[in-house]
Parts: C-alpha cells; sequence; structure tokens
C-alpha cells in the first residue's frame, strides 16, 4: 500500500505573507521502497518531510491529502498525528544527532518514549539490544550518555530508535550530511539493511547528495522550488535523467577518478528562486540553458514513460495518455 | 614554501589539564607553491587542528613549521601581520565565518584596515570588485548583502577573494565545500584548482579522496593526526597501499558505482569487529567504529566532545581512541615508489 | 522522533524566516519593532519604568514645600500636601521626588558599573581562556561564595560618610559576578565561530576584536543584563538604606522606608509615609523584570508567536 501524497500543499505564515515551500507535490511510495528526495537547499524538502509527520506552528496545510496503508493522514491535526507518530510513521530530523538530551543515558531516553506511547521498556530490550548489535554497536551503547558517542554513532542509535516498532514510514532527513566518507557508508548500509529485514516498510532520504542516492535509494524525486521536477527509477535518473535540473545537478557532481585538469566540470549558476513569490511559469527558466517561449507556462507533471515522470516543456508533448503518477 | 617538521598537538583534557589528548603525532610534510595538496582523513583525524597550527591560532606542542625559511612560532606583531599577509584560510561553515550583525563584504573592509590604510576608497573599490569577478562573482550581486542573503557558494568565494586581496602564497581551504550545495560545490573546487596557476599554494582539506584526486597534485592521509600515506595524488589514488587509505576509498558514495563489500581480511587488518556477518556481508556498518569520535563534525558535536573532556565522563571509547593515540606507534614512512610513501613497519612491500 | 527535534532543529527553523526578508538590513530591525510593539509584557514593564523615570526628573517642578520645612505633621494627604506629611510634618511628597531621584541615580551607577565590570571580566575570560579564564573564574566564585550583603554592611559601617556615589560603587563592585558569569559563556560560543578565527588571520588585536566582532553580537543580550543589573542594584541600594547603610545625608526611598519604620508610621497608621517609597521600588524593579522577559521574547526568534 505505501504512502500516498495527493496534491499537497504546505506554507509557512510569515509577516509578508506565505511562503509556499511545497507546492502541489504529488507521489506515492510503494512497500520496501526507499525513495530519496534530492534538490537544492531550501527547495522545500525538509518542508515536505516534517509536514507528513509533524506540523510546525507556522506551517499550514493548504491543500490536498496524504494517505499511509490507506489510511488517511491527518496531518494538519497535531493531535491526531499522535497516534501515527513513532508507531507508524517515524522522523529522523536534520541535525537529530545533536538534538538528542545529553543528559540521558540512551537507555533511558529510549524508556521515556516508549512509556509514552504506552510499550513497556523490558519487553522491547532484547529486541533493542539485538538491533543495537546489528549496526555494529555495543549493546553497552544504552548505558551511554549521547555525548560520550561519535556522530556516526549517534546517528546510527537515533535510527535504531526510530524505527523499534517497525514504522510503515521512515523519513530520514540529511542523515549523512554531517558525516565523513566512511560513516557516511555505515549509515547508508543501514538504510538498506532496515529495508531487508522489514524493519520499515517504506522510506524517504532527504538530501542534496545525488551520490548517496545512486548508492540506496530504489526512487528518485527531485524537487525543485517547492515543486517537482523529476521522478523515475535511481538508475534512470542517474543515468537518463530529462529535466535539465537534473542533468545540471548530475553533471556537477566530481565522481571518483575524474580530474580537474583532464576534465573541467561546471556547476549550475544561480540559485533557486525565493518561494515567497516564486516566479510564474517554469521556476527554473531562468537557470535553464534551454528555455523557450513556452517556459512561462507553467510545465505540467506528468509521465512521460513508465514510472518516469517529468515537468518541463520540452518533455511534455510526450506524456503517456493516462497521465499523474 | 612551508614545512612542516615532526609537528605534533597535544589538546589538554579533563578539567585541570590532566590528560592529554594528541590530536596530531608527528606530521612532516612539504607544501609547495603552485600545488593543490590535500589532506585527507576522516572526522577527528586531526586535520583541522594541522591547518591552525599552520594559521597560528593553535599553537604547535613541538616540532616546528617554517614559513620561506622562518620559524613561524617566533613570529608576534607585526611580522605575525606579514604572515597573514602571505598565508591564509578558509573554514567549513560558510555562514560562521562571517559576523551575522555586519554585511559580508565588510571582510574586505577590515582588510584594508589592516593591510592597506593607504590606498584610496576607488582605488580600492575597484580592486575589490577585480577580484570579485577573478573569483566568478558579478560585484553588484554581493556588494552591501548580509550573509542570509547570499548563498553557500557565494560565501565561500568571496572568502577566498578576501584572500586574494592580500599577497598571498599559500591558501588553507578547510572543508571548504562540505557545508554548500552540490550544484556550487564544484565550482568552488575549479576555483581552488586555478589558484595554482597564480603560483599559489593551496592546502585543500576533506574527508572525500574522489575530491582530493579532482583537484590536487599531491595528497596526504592522515590518521588518528599521524600521517599514514602520501605522494603524488594519481600514484595513491590508483595504488593506494595503506588499508585505510583503501578503506577511505571505497567508503566514497559514487554516482555509478555501487559500494560493494570490502575483504573481511582489510576490516581485520583495520582493527574493527564484522557484526554484520550473520547476514555474510562481512565488515558491514564496522567502519566508523575504526574512529571513535568520527563522524563529529558539526559545531554542537565540538562542543560536546569539549565538554566531554571536561567532565571527564571519558570512559570506554574515548579511552580507547586516546589509549591508541597515545600508545600506538607512529610508524616511519618509506618510499615505495617515486614520490609515494607509505607508513609500514616492516618496510616496502 | 518527535523527542529529538529540540533546539538546534528549532533554530534551524528560524534561520529561514530571515532569508525569506530578503532586502536590505531594515525587515530585521522592522521586525523587532513589529514583535516589540505587540509584546504587552515589554510594553507594561516599560512604561512603568519611563513613568517613574518622567516623575523623578519633572517631579521637582511640582513641589511646593521644600523637604527641610517642617509643617503641622500627621497630615494626610490633601489637596496642598499630596502625599501629607510625616512624623516631623515634612512634606512626604517633596522627600518622595528626591528619594526617587536618588535611588534612580544609585541603581543606573550601580547598574552600570556592576555591567561594566562583568563585561570587561566576562570578556576577557571568554577570549582569552587558559589561565586568565581560571584565574578571573577564582576571583568570581570568591565574590559570589561571599554574603554580599554582609560585605557591603561592613563596608559602610567603616566608611563614616557615606554618599550616593560611594553606595553606587560599592554596589557595582559587589555585583557584577552574574552578569560576568553569563557574558563569559557567550562569549565563550561566539569565540568558537570561525569569523573571530578570521579577524585573527585579518590582523586584528584582541581588544578590536572583542570590540568589534563580538559585543555588537551580544548587544541584545548586554541590555538584558544591564536591565537586570538595574533593577538589583536598585533593590540591593534600597535595602542597605533600609539598614540605615545608605547616603550619610540625603533621602532615598529605601531611607524613607527606614524612617517610616523606626517612628512606627504602621502603628500611627501613617500609611501615606512608606506606601509610596514601598510600592515605587516594587513598581520599578518589577517594571524591569517584565520588561527584561519581554525583550527576552523579542530577541529570541524561538519564543516569538505569530
Ligand atoms: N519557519 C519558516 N518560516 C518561513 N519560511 C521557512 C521556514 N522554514 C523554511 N522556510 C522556507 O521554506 C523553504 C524550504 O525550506 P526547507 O527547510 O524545506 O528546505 P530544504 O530543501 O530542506 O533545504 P536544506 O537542504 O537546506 O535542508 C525555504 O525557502 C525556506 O526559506
Ligand atoms: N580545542 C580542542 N580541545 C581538545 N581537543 C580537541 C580540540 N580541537 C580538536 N580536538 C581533538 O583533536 C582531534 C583532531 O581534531 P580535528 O583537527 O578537528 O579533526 P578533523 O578536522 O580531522 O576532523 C579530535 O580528536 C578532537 O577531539
Ligand atoms: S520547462 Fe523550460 S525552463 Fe523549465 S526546465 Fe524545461 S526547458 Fe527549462
Ligand atoms: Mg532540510
Ligand atoms: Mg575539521
Amino acid at each position: 500500500m505505501g504512502l500516498t501524497v495527493d496534491h499537497l500543499q504546505v506554507c509557512y505564515r510569515t509577516l509578508r505573507g506565505d511562503v509556499k515551500a511545497v507546492d502541489d507535490v504529488t507521489f506515492s511510495i510503494e512497500d520496501r521502497e526507499i525513495m530519496g528526495l534530492a534538490g537544492e537547499s531550501g527547495c522545500g524538502k525538509s518542508t515536505l518531510g516534517n509536514s507528513l509527520v509533524r506540523m510546525d506552528v507556522r506551517m499550514r496545510q493548504l491543500g490536498g491529502h496524504v494517505e499511509l496503508d490507506g489510511k488517511e493522514l491527518p496531518i494538519s491535526d497535531s493531535r491526531a498525528m499522535r497516534d501515527f507518530r513513532f508507531k507508524e510513521i517515524s522522523i529522523v530530523p536534520q541535525y537529530a544527532m545533536s538534538a538528542l538530551n545529553p543528559t540521558r543515558r540512551v537507555g533511558r531516553m529510549v524508556a521515556e518514549l516508549l512509556k509514552a506511547r504506552g510499550f513497556d521498556y523490558k519487553s522491547a530490550l532484547p529486541e533493542l539490544e539485538r538491533r543495537v548489535k546489528l549496526v555494529g554497536l555495543d549493546a553497552d551503547i544504552l548505558k551511554r550518555y549521547p555525548i560520550e558517542l561519535s556522530g556516526g554513532m549517534k546517528q546510527r542509535v537515533v535510527m535504531v530508535i526510530s524505527t523499534l516498532l517497525n514504522p510503515s514510514l521512515l523519513i530520514a532527513d540529511e542523515i549523512t550530511s554531517a558525516l565523513d566518507v566512511s560513516t557516511q557508508r555505515a549509515v547508508g548500509e543501514m538504510l538498506l539493511e532496515f529495508r531487508d529485514r522489514n524493519f520499515v516498510k517504506t522510506t524517504m532520504v532527504i538530501t542534496h547528495d545525488l551520490s548517496i542516492l545512486a548508492q540506496v535509494a530504489d526512487t528518485i524525486l527531485v524537487m525543485y522550488a517547492g515543486k517537482l521536477a523529476e521522478k523515475a527509477k535511481a538508475d534512470v535518473v542517474i543515468n537518463n535523467p530529462l529535466h535539465p535540473y537534473t542533468q545540471l545537478l548530475i553533471s556537477s557532481l566530481p565522481d571518483v577518478g575524474i580530474r580537474h585538469d583532464e576534465h573541467t566540470l561546471v556547476g549550475i549558476p544561480g540559485r533557486p528562486p525565493p518561494l515567497l513569490n516564486p516566479p510564474v511559469g517554469c521556476r527554473f527558466r531562468d537557470r535553464c540553458p534551454f528555455a523557450f517561449d513556452r517556459c512561462t507556462d507553467e510545465p505540467p507533471f506528468v509521465e512521460v514513460k513508465p514510472g518516469h515522470s517529468v515537468a518541463c516543456w520540452l518533455h511534455a508533448d510526450g506524456a503517456l495518455p493516462s497521465g499523474g503518477v | 614554501m612551508l614545512v612542516l617538521d615532526n609537528v605534533t598537538k597535544a589538546f589538554k583534557t579533563g578539567t585541570f589539564g590532566g590528560g592529554t589528548l594528541p590530536a596530531v603525532r608527528g606530521a612532516s610534510f612539504e607544501i609547495r607553491p603552485g600545488e593543490v595538496t590535500s589532506l585527507i582523513g576522516e572526522s577527528g583525524s586531526g586535520k583541522s587542528t594541522l591547518g591552525k597550527m599552520i594559521l597560528r591560532l593553535t599553537p604547535v606542542t613541538s616540532g616546528t613549521i617554517t614559513f620561506e625559511g622562518t620559524d613561524i612560532a617566533t613570529l608576534k606583531g607585526k611580522p605575525l601581520r606579514e604572515y597573514y599577509r602571505h598565508v591564509q584560510g578558509v573554514f567549513q561553515d560558510p555562514f560562521s565565518s562571517y559576523n551575522p550583525v555586519y554585511r559580508a563584504d565588510r571582510v574586505f573592509a577590515t582588510i584594508r584596515h589592516s593591510y592597506y590604510p593607504g590606498v584610496s576608497a576607488d582605488a580600492w573599490h575597484e580592486r575589490v570588485d577585480k577580484t570579485l569577478e577573478s573569483v566568478g562573482l558579478n560585484p553588484v550581486d554581493v556588494r552591501d548583502k548580509f550573509t542570509h542573503q547570499l548563498s553557500g557558494g557565494q560565501l565561500q568565494r568571496i572568502l577566498i577573494a578576501r584572500a586574494l586581496l592580500l599577497d598571498i602564497k599559500l591558501l588553507i581551504a578547510d572543508e571548504i565545500i562540505s557545508m554548500i550545495d552540490a550544484s556550487t560545490r564544484v565550482d568552488v573546487l575549479n576555483l581552488l584548482a586555478n589558484l595554482k596557476t597564480r603560483g599559489l599554494g593551496v592546502l585543500f582539506v576533506t574527508h572525500d579522496l574522489s575530491l582530493g584526486n579532482y583537484i590536487s597534485e599531491r595528497t596526504i592521509i592522515l590518521r588518528r593526526g599521524a600521517v599514514v600515506e602520501m605522494g603524488a595524488t594519481p600514484k595513491v589514488f590508483d595504488n593506494p597501499q595503506h588499508e585505510y587509505t583503501r578503506m577511505l576509498l571505497t567508503s566514497v558514495p559514487q554516482l555509478h558505482k555501487k559500494w560493494e563489500a570490502e575483504s573481511g581480511a582489510e576490516m581485520e587488518a583495520m582493527g574493527a569487529t564484522s557484526p554484520g556477518q550473520d547476514r555474510g556481508r562481512p565488515g558491514r556498518y564496522s567502519k566508523s567504529s575504526l574512529h571513535p569520535l568520527a563522524g563529529m563534525r558539526d559545531r554542537k558535536g565540538r562542543r560536546a566532545q569539549a565538554a566531554l573532556h571536561e567532565q571527564d565522563l571519558a570512559e570506554g571509547l574515548l579511552r580507547t581512541d586516546t589509549y591508541l593515540r597515545t600508545h600506538e606507534e607512529v610508524l616511519p614512512l618509506v618510499e615505495i615508489e617515486e614520490d609515494h610513501f607509505v607508513a609500514t613497519s616492516t618496510g616496502a612491500r | 522522533m518527535t523527542v529529538l527535534k529540540t533546539d538546534e532543529a528549532a533554530e534551524k527553523a528560524g534561520a529561514p524566516d530571515a532569508a525569506v526578508s530578503a532586502g536590505s538590513g531594515k525587515p530585521r530591525r522592522f521586525e523587532f519593532l513589529y514583535f516589540a510593539l505587540r509584546n504587552k509584557k515589554l510594553l507594561l514593564g516599560l512604561s512603568v519604568v519611563v513613568l517613574f523615570v518622567l516623575f523623578a526628573v519633572f517631579g521637582p517642578l511640582f513641589v511646593q514645600h521644600p523637604m527641610l520645612n517642617y509643617y503641622i505633621p500627621f497630615r494626610p494627604p490633601s489637596s496642598s500636601f499630596w502625599f501629607g506629611t510625616n512624623y516631623f510634618g515634612q512634606d512626604v511628597f517633596s522627600e518622595f521626588v528626591s528619594g526617587l531621584r536618588e535611588s534612580l541615580l544609585v541603581g543606573l551607577l550601580g547598574g552600570c558599573g556592576a555591567t561594566v565590570i562583568g563585561m570587561t571580566l566576562g570578556f576577557v575570560s571568554g577570549y582569552k581562556g587558559g589561565l586568565i579564564d581560571e584565574a578571573l573564574n577564582v576571583l568570581c566564585n570568591i565574590f559570589l561564595t561571599m554574603p554580599v550583603l554582609v560585605l557591603l554592611i561592613l563596608v559602610a559601617g567603616f566608611l563614616h560618610h557615606t554618599s550616593g556615589l560611594i553606595e553606587g560603587i560599592l554596589i557595582a563592585c559587589t555585583t557584577w559576578t552574574w552578569s560576568m558569569r553569563a557574558i563569559r559563556a557567550q562569549t565563550f560560543s561566539l569565540v568558537s565561530r570561525d569569523f573571530v578565527g578570521l579577524a585573527r588571520l585579518s590582523g586584528e588585536k584582541s581588544r578590536q576584536i572583542i570590540m568589534r566582532e563580538i559585543a555588537p553580537n551580544m548587544s541584545s543580550y548586554l541590555l538584558l543584563v544591564f536591565i537586570l543589573s538595574f533593577g538589583g542594584a536598585i533593590l540591593t541600594a534600597a535595602s542597605l538604606d533600609y539598614l540605615g547603610l545608605g547616603p550619610t545625608n540625603g533621602m532615598s526611598l529605601g531611607i524613607m522606608m527606614q524612617q517610616a519604620s523606626d517612628w512606627n508610621s504602621l502603628q500611627l497608621h501613617l500609611w501615606w509615609w512608606f506606601v509610596p517609597p514601598g510600592a515605587a521600588i516594587t513598581c520599578i524593579v518589577g517594571g524591569l523584570y517584565l520588561a527584561n522577559v519581554g525583550l527576552d521574547e523579542v530577541f529570541n526568534p524561538k519564543l516569538r508567536e505569530l
């Protein structure tokens, strides 16, 4: 069944007006799928992730709805969402690592968390210890304070805790960004392992690093300025991207073995538009090397090949008749 | 140009400075003009500490750093200021590199105030504009802006421009692209690589071997504060000899190639356990247990680390790490081929 | 993992807010005003304090009976003696006006002094770290553990002639500790930021770095520290005066309270003698405290409500 997000719109209320950080987003994640969400900073990735779990006081849902395993998620009702959080949906927020309470031993923290949700720590302990060992940590870690752990260890502990109740959906927001390559790899492989062992049903991995997604994701969703740009299987997005934004993003990554004197890569000039008053038409227009007159209208997000959807006028004519995702 | 000779740094730990943590152990290498030298290692391996020592932001415990023949530890007052005229740094977090109460271009005013008080405002403006253009920025885009109005890539480039306004010979770039967007990362990298055509030496600090390979001529691999392998980049990269270098290389996430399980023997050599074994994939997850403090890269983390030393909560892990740092022998570097050195106990393999 | 979402996440969430405000520096200031003008605590606290300050400044214009003249004692408030007369027949209103002026001045002196000392030591301690920091910390701990009031009593008793000036200096010299603590902690966290390192690479001297790089970042914090010190100093001065250790020949709110209690005003039902100074002290200190809480809410995006 997985997760279905339908025409979701979320904004932040500010003094100057609404910032539409997630604008008309439609997608779905199948069971056992790891979906990667990529895009530059400020594209609305975290906003999308957070809105599925916990709306901040300044966030408002303007439209759309979300279903998890066939059940409607009352995402704008923080109270009603309590029943889902942690049990059905878990999020590992950006900077979760540094947000662990430093004065509580890890085990005690888990106990409190479980108690608040009506579960018993004692009976969950064997499974907790098993999983802690599974990710390469000593069970002894439950007796430690978070500041005694390295960043990579903390990140793994946080992931074990958030998936302890086998949630249907795990949202992992930038969990590898602050880590060095070897720790990134350990955490990335852990995501795969958790999926293989059915600790989580569906996973959404948010990151701006496409090469991590190339390692762990089954499908990749690229966002740009609050809107969807492209969605397809991971290898399709990496090897045959259709949206100019995705193409430029990928060509700017220095892959292993490339040297500057032989092959100079280029970045994408400019930066994403502000979302307070986004430009009309295609939002990528002022940075897009292929922009043409039609791009002053907003391109629809349509399926152009089975399982491959794009929002770009260059490909809109080849849209499959069914449309949508 | 800049020579490090057996440089060591031991931080005092514990409330009354009881313990010590050897952050850098006997590092000796040279940074040459017209070359990018990359300094690579996991987090906590002492890369930033080395950079800070070169920039005189923290004193060395033992050993010497000489810049064009003078021991930099002796510099004070005016000579130190002259040293900074030639040696400058750019740091990891572009947002904390700017004082939030001022506009971003104040960094130029500070330079003028300290180094070019005689230059007229007009001439200075022109010079700043030219330098901004040389780092690929449009002066109009960045002038009079606050940091939150600029992107990470723009901010880092402004800092490089700031350094270029001086007669710099050496630039220390400490993980300067790890906090900026992938779309502008490569532009900053290219800019660094192009600096060498001006005859500058660049010390490029990173944890990602592929980035080091992309721009640098020489590579130095640091592990637990000690140099384990160094030499010409193509040699180190194409023919890595130390297990640690290989491990770093296989960990790099690649676009077109999945991580592959490395041989158990390699992991064993690194002294790690193999907890993923029950799935028949030895060595899974074990990488970062190589370094108990690996991964503490954020500011909070660093503070937490400091607190850790302070409160002496440091049982177990930290102790093993400190223990290893203190007792593990620093192996001598052996030249196994021309311009390729590896730390070994048994000599060349 | 809702439990994990704390400060850092909130901090991060606050930041983009500023990014949206693109334009020039103005929106920030505008935003500050916007939140300041809507904060009831700040407005209430500030208006109470401003009211008393105005009263102290312009009060002398309304004084009809000089303080040292004696009239009929025990007179309740009336149209000619607004606050009545005291046991000796002095005009309470004129006493109140000069007492208020004196108290505010001593408070200002003590508050400013404590803030300046605390700031200097806090900055130096936080910036230099190491041995200097440990030494200053020991000093701070000595002052912290010493019962300050007892010290003040000793010193005030030792000096035969105290004036408001001496009292203010004494207060400043003994109450700087907590402001130093607070400023030191803030400085510590700022020093670890990269812009301080870059300033050193630009050849700036320590003093310049503290004044130009660190202090401006703490301006709102310094204001809060000052306000609290100000309130604290007024309270300390009043307690000293009440104990009879105030200025030898002057008037202050504390001295009024002392005299009122010495001459049994409570038993004699001379409420107009002790209520005005008591109420004034309570209102000023309370107002400052309220303003402090309000300002904190305004400065801190995490506490803001839209
Ligand atoms: N509390 C807030 N108030 C107003 N606008 C906000 C707020 N939080 C985020 N935004 C805006 O919403 C947009 C999306 O932000 P979001 O944090 O979702 O980006 P992101 O894609 O996760 O970026 P990053 O890679 O930096 O984490 C940005 O334009 C940001 O400025
Ligand atoms: N100010 C400090 N006080 C104590 N220990 C420190 C300090 N700075 C760094 N260290 C320690 O020195 C080691 C090397 O740190 P660092 O140079 O920052 O590593 P890297 O930059 O390679 O991540 C780490 O173990 C770290 O905990
Ligand atoms: S719609 Fe036009 S501007 Fe937008 S990405 Fe496609 S070609 Fe570029
Ligand atoms: Mg985010
Ligand atoms: Mg570092």
